[in-house]
């Protein structure tokens, strides 16, 4: 019974210790270290937030490929019209639609195996190494690989379905309303991997003492888990979640591979959109401009959800 | 004592179906890679091919510039990573050590740079390289890889460098070693194993990546592996699945067996850049 009135973990030692020369304020650094950090720094700024702010700052201009005439200050010219663009708000829908589809069954998904992992059970050394494929795989080949697994004909979905008496099966990456949910498994799998390895190292930093403290106790399996395991292992959890969905949300090869967007645009992603839109339409400028909205969008999805969820955490306090 | 019985069989049940969901694909692609096309066309396809050929890889070659990929896919994916261990060892070494704004800075921008859509930086990227004459250029697509691979590299490194007590170090320069011995035949030695596999994990990032390489690189014999596959399917979505699967495994065999030598330290240095952050 103890437990439940004190269902944190005891407060772990935290790694208090500073690195030497930490005492000595805010100095940035001496020229030694300068000389370790430029070889990276300067790649850095050059070509990952240089490019950054550059993109921003086309997002503001009439940027086109191959045009002669110099480019111009527009304002936010880009972002009005993109205001009234109803086929690029579709596309973000699918998108959302996606990354929620995607990221919440992937989470469930790998608790779930991550939970199994962490038991006693035999087998687990070929789970482990089961999930490296999806892992280590290119994005092109799980793309090329579920192509098969879908193949109308050739497809072990459809000759699966067949063997069972459930009908003939479909052509699933190209039917209306196939499409999207047929991407969205191949998405999950693929993602699978990386959260189930975060979530399971996770679940061994949770107390093990308490758990045995709670079965004494008499507390049941999902008892347990709300009280003991969850509360450790939220940190984790929220992170990977948040960091999936984002992924999620910019994916690209997958789907171009699966299904290039189609059938009539029902899994055209955003990232999909404003890749035809840079480099087949040549609008550099209108497609910067989509990549700020994604990442507006996205931070300000993102901060909401986490704000919420601290302050849930809370309150269960 | 019974309730106990069905949970564990229970648990066999839900692990035996995670391992059908993980691994049914990729054999599917074995089998299909291995099929003649007599079988591929049959309506009943089954899971073990009746007259397993090798025809399929011959064919793949022969379609595409597979070879060309190949090299090109290597030279990019071992550039990269040496680069990317080079340039990202001492950055992670001063960032473990010393807690100044540049440490903050750094791993501010880990975090940021996994949120931004690659569109929004791919455009400058691809205007600026053009200006420097590196589009369609393997060189170009290198630097790129590098800077991509950076975030992920500076984070197991770190971790790893964490775990090199600065005991040693110090004891080291009490026995009167300079500051670049201490590092190399103290710190250096002890890093190396974590060096590997940031070496390693930053060649499969590289030789699994499309998206850079798709938009950057154009001449058919510059591109690597992932951007020729999908040539492979052609405009109507129609692929001619043998040399398709084949050529998908094998762009999967280097990555699969890296990942399979690294696993631990991966997950290890994950851990340990989270854990003691």
């Amino acid at each position: 019974m103890t437990l439940a009135t004190e269902p944190r973990r005891p407060p772990r030692p935290r790694p208090t210790k500073r690195a030497p020369g930490a005492g000595r304020g805010r100095r940035v650094l001496d020229h030694g270290a300068w000389f370790l950090v430029l070889p990276a720094l300067l790649p850095i700024l050059v070509l990952s937030v240089g490019p950054l702010l550059y993109g921003i700052a086309l997002a503001f201009t009439d940027a086109q490929s191959g045009r002669t005439a110099p480019t111009q200050w527009i304002g936010t010219l880009n972002f009005q019209d993109l205001l009234h663009d109803t086929l690029f708000w579709e596309s973000f829908r699918i998108g959302l639609l996606w990354a929620v589809g995607v990221t919440v069954p992937q989470f469930l998904l790998a608790l779930g195996l991550a939970l199994l992992l962490n038991q006693d059970l035999r087998l687990r050394w070929l789970a482990r190494a089961l999930a490296i494929i999806p892992w280590a795989m290119p994005e092109v080949v799980v793309g090329v690989m579920w192509r098969l697994v879908y193949n109308p004909d050739a497809g072990i979905l459809n000759e699966t379905l067949r063997d069972l008496g459930l009908g003939d099966g479909r052509d699933w990456l190209s039917g209306l309303a196939t499409a999207l949910p047929a991407v969205v498994v191949v998405g999950v799998w693929a993602g699978m991997p990386q959260t189930t390895v975060a979530l399971l190292a996770g679940l061994q930093n949770t107390p093990r003492e308490l758990h045995e403290a709670a079965a004494m106790d008499g507390a049941g399996a999902w008892r347990r888990f709300r009280t003991v395991t969850w509360p450790a292992l939220r940190p984790v959890a929220l992170a990977i979640t948040a960091l999936n969905f984002i992924w999620n949300f910019n994916s690209f090869a997958l789907v171009y591979v699966l299904t290039n967007g189609g059938p009539g645009g029902r899994t055209r992603l955003p990232m999909l959109f404003a890749y035809e839109e840079a480099f087949r339409y040549g609008q550099f400028g209108y497609a910067a401009a989509m990549g700020c909205v994604m990442v507006a969008v996205i931070s300000v999805l993102l901060a909401l959800r986490l704000v919420g969820r601290l302050r849930e955490g809370d309150e269960e306090r | 004592m019974r309730t106990r019985r069905t949970a564990r069989a229970g648990q066999y049940l839900a692990l035996l179906a995670y391992l059908v969901f993980l691994a049914f694909p990729f054999l599917w692609l074995l089998s299909t890679a291995f099929k003649p096309p007599r079988e591929l066309g049959s309506l009943h396809p089954t899971w073990i091919p009746k007259d397993p050929t090798l025809a399929n890889f011959r064919q793949a070659f022969d379609e595409q510039p597979l070879l060309d990929a190949l090299l090109n896919s290597l030279v990019a994916a071992v550039g990269a990573a040496v680069v990317a261990v080079l340039i990202a060892t001492p950055m992670a070494y001063v960032i473990a050590r010393r807690r100044t704004l540049l440490a903050r800075a750094a791993t501010g921008w880990v975090v940021v740079s996994q949120a931004f859509p690659f569109v929004l930086v791919i455009i400058p990227l691809f205007l600026v390289l053009k200006n420097l004459r590196l589009i369609d250029s393997v060189p170009g697509l290198i630097m790129v890889y590098v800077v991509w691979a950076l975030p992920f590299a500076l984070w197991m490194l770190v971790g790893y460098v964490r775990a090199v007590p600065p005991e040693l170090e110090e004891a080291a320069a009490v026995d009167g070693a300079g500051r670049a011995r201490t590092l190399v035949s103290v710190t250096a030695p002890l890093l190396a194993p974590g060096i590997v596999a940031t070496a390693l994990f930053a060649f499969v990032t590289a030789w699994n990546e499309f998206f850079f390489a798709l938009v950057l690189l154009k001449s058919p014999e510059k591109q690597t592996l992932p951007v020729v596959l999908t040539h492979f399917i052609g405009a109507e979505g129609v692929a001619d699945l043998g040399p398709l699967a084949a050529a998908a495994f094998l762009a999967t065999l280097p990555s699969l067996v890296i990942f399979a030598v690294i696993q631990k330290r991966i997950t290890g240095g994950m851990l340990a850049g989270a854990v003691k952050n």
